[in-house]
């Protein structure tokens, strides 16, 4: 039997609070982070992601209280992503209580330092967080700091280069696809998976419960979601789905205007979001029923 | 003798094990002092990584010595991933490595399968535990069978004996065991700390046993 496929809530957090952005941008509030890191951990998520939203922006990396008090509480697998830059920042983390921490701009920075991480704390805690952003031409390219500034590099060659440096896993967001609630995007997760030796989880675009096994299917070994789960939990019951209009993109803190343009132009013509939101479990029933092995299905 | 010591050779997220235990009510102190390994009343040996680093490591901080006394005065002990590996008599990853020799057994490569089952190594993720015997009064007791644990592991476990195995796990082509028992000395693959309310239960067994 193959190991179960991973349900993963992703937590955007900036200081103590649960955000959902679009595309990395306009972020709104939504609750406390624990509030929501422990309701997952009631309904079965099978690992958690804390991704520190401004931590790259601001060099600063302010979670460890968070943290903490997850993983006295919490015991499953958590990851932390957010502006690891350096060794002492892992170290950090992992004391805090982090299991795993996920890098993106720190290793395109540094790429050495993935491999100098991987072997002082294990691969099995070091995870390369490739955002990719689609290109055109349907190339895609690696970004840096939560969606705002593009490297140049091509996603396929930073994937051989980081499983060369050995990282344990890839953690993979299409940022075009990002808080969309239009799918997952399938063929950047086929090209990865391809030739990816160590697991695959794919983050960026799920807005209905099919959009989890086409994930699955297209290669991903894990499937984390954040827009789908956050808004099952912060919304009332009797809203059946979240829609954006672009007036409600800008609510929240300001972030730089550096890619707003997808808020006038639009991604692909679509400037409506529609995210069905999903419970784990919901998600858990459908990957089964859709042949998936998960665990821990509850019997309702 | 009122701690059971986690020892701290220089592998692994140790914080990890801590809270788990404090959560199910041990006292536990993390230490590399075999003189509080001493005068505790049982003993986790954590760990990830590799066998040859592990070995090295407790050797470098004399930590052999202590550990296969305290086995022989009859102290509970929990490897787990690693730790449970280093309990065995040898492994042959990176070479060939002494373990602690407190259980008959060696260390071995998970086989990651041909064309028709191929699966990634490491196994990083959820799988389920299956009975070997029955668990009753074990360390797994009160554990439902087929329970879901976080397994992140290359290698796994060939106990001597068969009675030594409580449960297995199938992965792709491997049927490995899960969890060792031997009177006092006990070993998960799994990291109990990270596998939600059911790793909890596996932990709180074993603070029982102490």
């Amino acid at each position: 039997m193959k190991t179960t496929v991973r349900v993963i809530p992703r937590l955007d957090i900036k200081g103590p609070n649960l955000i959902k952005g679009i595309q990395f941008d306009g972020h709104r509030v939504l609750g406390t982070a624990e509030q929501f890191a422990d309701y997952y951990y009631r309904e079965g998520a099978d690992e958690l992601i804390y991704q520190d939203a401004v931590a790259s922006l601001y060099r600063r990396n302010s979670l460890f209280d968070i943290i903490r008090r997850t993983a006295a509480r919490i015991f499953v697998p958590l990851t932390v992503a957010g502006g690891i830059r350096t060794i002492d920042d892992v170290r950090d983390i992992l004391r805090a209580g982090a299991d795993k921490v996920a890098i993106n701009s720190g290793a395109v920075e540094n790429p050495q330092m993935l491999r100098d991480a991987a072997q002082a704390f294990g691969s099995q805690c070091i995870v390369s967080s490739i955002e990719a952003f689609r290109q055109k031409n349907g190339h895609y390219e690696v970004w840096v700091d939560y969606g705002r500034e593009a490297t140049g590099i091509d996603v396929v060659e930073w994937v051989h280069r980081v499983i060369d440096l050995g990282v344990g896993e890839i953690m993979l967001t299409a940022i075009n696809r990002e808080g969309m609630g239009s799918g997952y995007d399938l063929e950047l997760i086929e090209r990865v998976a391809e030739i990816s030796p160590v697991p695959v989880i794919a983050c960026g675009g799920a807005g209905t419960l099919a959009h989890f096994s086409a994930a699955v299917n297209a290669g991903a070994d894990a499937v984390a979601a954040a827009s789908a789960f956050h808004y099952n939990y912060a919304v009332p019951v009797n809203k059946p789905f979240m829609s954006y209009g672009e007036a409600r993109l800008r609510m929240g803190e300001h972030i730089d205007s550096g890619n707003i343009d997808f808020l006038n132009n639009g991604y692909g013509k679509q400037r409506a979001i529609t995210v069905t939101p999903a419970s784990i479990q919901d998600v858990k029933k459908h990957l089964e029923r859709a042949g998936i092995p998960v665990r821990g299905l509850r019997s309702s | 003798m009122t701690h059971i010591a986690i020892v701290d050779y220089d592998v692994g997220n140790l914080l990890s094990v801590q809270r788990a235990l404090f959560a199910v009510q041990a006292d536990c102190v993390i230490t590399s002092d075999p003189e509080v390994i001493d005068s505790a009343y049982a003993i986790v040996l954590p760990g990830v990584g590799a066998f040859g680093t592990g070995t090295q490591n407790l050797k470098r901080r004399g930590l052999v010595a202590p550990l296969q006394h305290a086995a022989e005065q009859g102290k509970p002990i929990l490897g787990i991933c690693l730790g449970m590996q280093l309990l065995m008599d040898d492994s042959e990853e990176f070479g060939h490595w002494p373990g602690l020799g407190l259980l008959p057994g060696h260390v071995v490569r998970l086989d990651g399968g041909a064309e028709t089952c191929r699966v990634k190594i490491p196994q990083i993720g959820w799988n389920q535990i299956a009975p070997k015997r029955d668990w009753t009064g074990t360390l797994l007791d009160g554990v439902d069978e087929g329970s879901f644990m976080y397994f992140v592991h290359s290698f796994c476990v060939d106990p001597a004996n068969d009675a030594d195995c409580l449960a297995t796990c199938d992965y792709g082509q491997n049927r490995f065991c899960a969890v060792v028992s031997r009177q006092n000395v006990m070993g998960c693959q799994f990291h109990p700390e990270k596998s939600g309310e059911a790793g909890l239960q596996v932990l709180k067994n074993f603070v029982e046993k102490a």
